[in-house]
């Protein structure tokens, strides 16, 4: 892990009109690091992902990213080319709602080709090959491969989602509440599977979720959101386990404990 | 508009003016614009230029397109051969040809060695076209991701960004599904290396008579008003894998009556215990071979005044491998 930044936001805001998105937010996230967002609904969670991943232009505020030559670049200096080509190469984005994320009418292999088609690899053996490494560590099973996701269960969509951006070697995802909508077990797996492929590939990752379980388990650092700006930040446990700000205080109290 | 039938006048009263069309039915304004969409076609191989399409009086998905690129660029002395399937007497080529031979006055037909403007449907002519040849393809859907992505502003953005992988992701699904590429027609193209294209839905036996073609090959779409080139000397490669490359499909056996080899064949079902044949879809060039005395296993010889009885069709089953799949190569081998 270098001292340099890999991804740098600084004071980002974010306006619907009259509306306010998000409003001054500044953050570093280095390689290798998982940083949670949580905060409630309509906090600007998703707002705040959304102009990290250049999905929305802010209304002030820059994105930096050190691309792989090691440059810190502005993302919005950078040619709608050049992003596609970051977005499908050195990012990843995994869709709460997988059907976002796939293309549902095409098989789970294909899903998983796509970014290495879109990239230039034309020899059909070698894609089919590596389609099928990846689908085998996100657990699904070969003989599901050139069935297409619509035939797939919620969890095995997300994992197929997850595949699919891992194949080109991202040094940084992207997740949207990747775990909403799914039940406790399969919760509990996916976690596991992308908590394992975290530390095994040293993905850096944006999380966005409600959940503080989920910040808990695969962040190291968590940013709590309140009506659009940052109230709190820190270490995971720093955090969620001596909250100081007394929404924080209501978010860690709010948890059941099973 | 000389050989237009004579319409009835009612007796007594005063005589109907006759009907008279702007040369080639559309007005000079518009032919003018359709020609600017044209030669911007032209300038940038493959690219999809909008234009003002017209009403013509003939329903969507009749060759509304390719009638009104046809009208833009005819002149007087121009010889117009016009093609469905390949063949000159279907009723979408007849009804054309003598749309235009009424609106223009032109001469019409149905040797492609004669025609200076060829317009065809889904077949480019098996007899190679020349340099000064001009063929206007109809075509009924010009975006070739359209069933991939549906949304035009972000095929659009694709097309300026050549950004394509994602058709690539179409015939992967094929090679996953069929073991081998399965689409046989409207087999997409990288034109002059740059513009991804659809080629109209011809057999993608025809794809190869595209690339560095003599004649310039213009193509309208009516319903969604576009309107692309390529130029004549234009490098068209056909998209494929390494491991499973662009072939064309082969017959196994001659067209019945002209015993041509190495063209598309249609297959004519004769009756219905399933006997059939196959025959040449270009009807021109199996008629030229004819007269040229090729004779086929289910055709008289040339000549004879009466055709004396052919010789029994083959039976349902024999003929059954008629139509071999597409050539699979050494190293198609599905892993």
């Amino acid at each position: 892990m270098t001292d340099a930044p890999l991804l740098l936001a600084e004071g980002l805001t974010k306006y619907y009109g009259a509306r306010l998105g998000c409003a001054d937010v500044d953050l570093t996230l280095h390689a290798g690091e998982v940083l949670a967002i949580v905060g409630e609904s309509g906090s600007g969670k998703s707002t705040l992902l959304g102009l990290l991943s250049t999905a929305l232009d802010p209304s002030a505020g820059r994105v930096s990213y050190r691309m792989r030559d090691g440059i810190l670049r502005d993302l919005a200096a950078l040619s709608e080319a050049e992003r596609r080509l970051l977005l499908r190469t050195d990012w990843g984005f995994v869709h709460q709602n997988a059907a976002d994320g796939l293309r549902m009418a095409v098989s789970a292999g294909g899903n998983v080709g796509e970014r290495l088609m879109a990239v230039g690899a034309r020899n059909y053996g070698a894609i089919r090959a590596e389609a099928a490494d990846w689908l085998g560590r996100v657990e699904i099973a070969a003989d599901r491969m050139d069935d297409d996701p619509r035939t797939f269960s919620g969890g095995m969509r997300q994992r197929l989602q997850i595949a699919r951006n891992l194949v080109t070697r991202p040094r940084l995802v992207f997740m949207d509440e990747p775990t909403g909508g799914l039940d406790v077990s399969v919760q509990a797996r996916l976690l596991d599977l992308i908590r394992s492929l975290v530390a095994t590939y040293g993905l850096a990752v944006v999380i966005v979720t409600h959940d503080l379980a989920v910040a808990r388990l695969l962040s190291h650092r968590i940013m709590v959101m309140k009506a659009g700006r940052v109230i709190e930040h820190g270490l995971t446990d720093q955090v969620l386990d001596d909250p100081r700000e007394p929404y924080t205080q209501l978010l860690v109290a709010s948890v059941l404990a099973a | 508009m000389s050989d237009a039938p004579a319409r009835p006048r009612p007796a007594g009263g005063p005589a109907m003016p006759a009907i008279t069309y702007n040369f080639a039915y559309l007005d000079e304004q518009t032919k003018k614009m359709i020609r600017r969409a044209i030669l911007k076609a032209i300038a940038i191989p493959g690219h999809q230029v909008p234009f003002a399409g017209r009403e013509m009086p003939m329903p969507y998905g009749w060759g509304t397109g390719g009638v009104q690129v046809t009208a833009a660029i005819l002149g007087a002395d121009d010889v117009l051969k016009v093609i469905d399937q390949g063949s000159d007497d279907t009723t979408n080529a007849v009804a054309i040809r003598s749309f235009f031979a009424a609106t223009a006055g032109v001469a019409t037909t149905t040797r492609t060695s004669e025609a200076s403007i060829i317009q065809t449907r889904h077949r480019i002519p098996e007899a190679p076209l020349a340099s000064g040849q001009v063929i206007v393809y109809q075509v009924p859907i010009p975006e070739p991701l359209r069933f991939l992505e549906p949304r035009e502003t972000e095929t659009r953005r694709m097309h300026g960004l050549a950004d394509y992988g994602l058709m690539h992701v179409k015939l992967y699904e094929d090679i996953a599904h069929h073991g081998h590429i399965a689409t046989t027609y409207a087999y997409p193209v990288r034109v002059a290396g740059r513009y991804l294209m659809d080629p109209s839905p011809i057999p993608k036996f025809d794809n190869p008579k595209m690339d560095d073609s003599p004649a310039l090959q213009l193509f309208g779409a009516g319903r969604e008003k576009r309107i692309y080139a390529i130029p004549p000397h234009t490098r068209v490669v056909s998209l494929d894998f390494e491991d499973h490359p662009f072939a064309v499909q082969r017959f196994a056996a001659p067209c019945a009556l002209c015993a041509a080899e190495g063209v598309y064949l249609d297959e004519v079902i004769l009756d219905d215990a399933g006997s059939r044949m196959f025959v040449c879809s270009d009807t021109d060039h199996c008629a030229t071979r004819q007269a040229d005395g090729h004779t086929g296993t289910m055709r008289a010889p040339y000549g004879s005044s009466a055709p004396s009885s052919p010789p029994p069709p083959p039976h349902a089953g024999e003929n059954e491998t008629a139509l071999a799949e597409t050539v699979p190569t050494p190293s198609g081998e599905r892993p």
